[in-house]
């Protein structure tokens, strides 16, 4: 199989062309140093990918809470974890990395939040 | 009643929060931070992806999580923060400097400060400064303004996007988008290289096989009520846009990317001398402006790529701002920094030589191979060699053991030593 790559290790951005069976490179052309073979091999055996997005929330100050994959997850799950954190509403208050989905589809990564959000204060507070 | 503060700093962005840890650490007791929206934390609060803090905390945080770190600090030291509230004029007088605020809560309140740290950060550019032809029908706005909408107020902008402009808020939005459920079009930039981060092209556009048109624009507007499509034409560097190869894509949306400009309206109104290259104001070594007792600092100054730059030089202004405060800022003699060969501009313009000064720059357009020279009167004193330069990557260092006698400086990249 072959297949182009273009390396994120560093700002140089090499354009790397890459030829694999079902679990090694074979051949691999392009790459400027060895984060660029880490890299390949990476993209093509293994892609994982950080996902954030929102997940509503009632009684805070702001309708929406953003979260994130505490760790990154199997690329092909991104979309289906953004799905799932749209299904659910959670209550303020909420604080930085509380757990708002355990163990998210299985991957054995919590969803959690990245932001504070108080309870909306009541009058005169 | 006025209130007297020994700093009033405008906008609780990155800027203005660190500047204020920063005021406080370093002996000031009397800060004020005034903060238009209802939360602290600036445009943080939107850019809900990773990637930031790596330079500032060895670790990759999320836009909100880099904002909350202040926010707590902030709290913790119970600096005083006007919320909803805004800065209609900042008055130089004699004894000290008068502002004029608005807000629901407090009406018009009357405070002076013997410093005041500029803070607000930038605007994004839109259609009008672009002047692209057409009709001009709804569903046109900035990256940032979809951004706002989608991860702060829950709204989605439209069902089929295009986006002008590959920088990264642009490219993290064809992500976002997409992954809401809309279908992103192509991304169109005008230079033949991408505005964004490599690792944004590859995890925001490849992995949807969203196209990104290099060497192209968006030509004309189409619609009536609502957009409906959008011409896009590839460009030639010298004769503009081309007739051959020019298509048109349906749309119900088109955002905008195409840069960002300090928001400058209340310096221009409080005296304070802008440069036109950067669009912020003209300071000195300690970030202080042409308007003494008034300092700047993060995007209000220069627009950054990373936040983590903003937080340090944020920090820095804090620290100059207490000395002058405390009537410990020492103004020596100091001599222009000239820009040479690739370079678009460097911060300070003007630096006092006596003390180490941090200078910030951003090249004319990229390269390969190439060194960082600065020169004092014509023999280099500094070089460094950087394998890759590019207008979207802010170059900092600092700027020491400048021989006394030093007439001019100059900042310059020399040609491939290949």
């Amino acid at each position: 199989m072959k297949r182009e790559l273009l390396c994120i290790s560093c700002p140089i951005g090499c354009s790397m062309e890459a030829e694999f069976d079902d679990n090694k490179i074979l051949k691999l052309e392009g790459y400027q140093c060895k984060r660029g073979i880490t890299y390949a091999e990476k993209e093509i055996f293994n892609p994982e990918r950080m996902v954030t997005t929102t997940v509503r929330i009632e009684g805070g100050e702001i309708p929406l809470i953003p979260v994130k994959t505490e760790s990154s997850v199997p690329k092909e799950l991104a979309l289906k974890v953004v799905q799932e954190a749209s299904k659910i509403t959670v209550k303020a208050p909420v604080k930085v990395g509380d757990v708002i989905i355990e163990n998210i589809l299985g991957t054995g990564v919590n969803l959690v939040a990245t932001r504070n959000v108080k309870a909306t204060c009541k009058a005169g507070v | 009643m006025k209130r007297f503060y020994d700093a009033v700093i405008i906008g609780a962005g990155p800027a203005g929060l660190a500047a204020a840890l920063s005021l406080k650490r370093n002996g000031i007791e009397k800060i004020l931070l005034v903060e238009r929206e209802g939360y602290c934390g600036g445009v943080l609060t939107q850019c809900i992806h990773n990637g930031f803090g790596l330079h500032k905390f060895r670790k990759e945080l999320t836009g909100p999580e880099y904002a909350e770190r202040y926010i707590e600090l902030v709290e913790k030291e119970r600096i005083e923060i006007l919320k909803k509230t805004i800065a209609l004029d900042i008055i130089p007088l004699e004894e000290g400097l008068t502002l004029y605020l608005l807000s629901e809560e407090h009406g018009l309140p009357e405070v002076s400060a013997r410093a005041v740290i500029l803070a607000m950060g930038c605007r994004e550019r839109n259609r009008g400064n672009l002047n692209i032809p057409g009709t001009r029908p709804e569903g046109i706005m900035t990256a940032g303004l979809a951004q706002k909408l989608v991860n702060i107020e829950g709204y989605m902008p439209g069902k089929e996007i295009v986006i002008l402009g590959s920088g990264d808020i642009g490219l993290i939005m064809a992500r976002r988008l997409t992954w809401e459920g809309a279908r992103v079009k192509c991304v169109v930039e005008l230079q033949p290289y991408p505005g964004g981060l490599m690792r944004n092209v590859v995890q925001c556009l490849n992995d949807f096989n969203i196209p990104l048109y290099l060497s192209h624009t968006v030509t004309r507007i189409m619609g009536n009520r609502r957009i409906e499509a959008v011409e896009i034409s590839p460009t030639d560097e010298t004769a503009g846009p081309k007739e051959r190869g020019r298509f048109i894509e349906s749309c119900d949306t088109l955002l905008l990317s195409v840069g960002l400009v300090p928001e400058n309206e209340l310096s221009l109104k409080a005296g304070v001398m802008l440069d036109p290259v950067t669009g912020g104001p003209v300071v000195d070594s300690n970030l202080m402006t042409s308007v003494p007792g008034i300092f700047a600092c993060g995007n209000v100054l220069h627009v950054h790529d990373l936040v983590d730059y903003v937080s340090d030089e944020a920090e820095r202004c804090g620290e100059k701002a207490a000395l002058y405060i405390m009537g410990r800022l020492k103004k020596k003699r100091e001599i222009p920094v000239r820009t040479g060969n690739m370079v678009r501009y460097v911060l300070p313009s003007r630096i006092d030589i006596a003390e180490p000064v941090h200078l910030s720059l951003r090249p004319i357009a990229p390269e390969e191979n190439t060194h960082l020279l600065l020169k004092a009167n014509g023999s280099v004193i500094y070089k460094k060699k950087y394998r890759k330069i590019m207008p979207g990557s802010m170059i900092r260092f600092e700027a020491k053991n400048i021989p006394e006698e030093t007439e001019s400086l100059e900042i310059t990249f020399e040609g491939k030593t290949g």
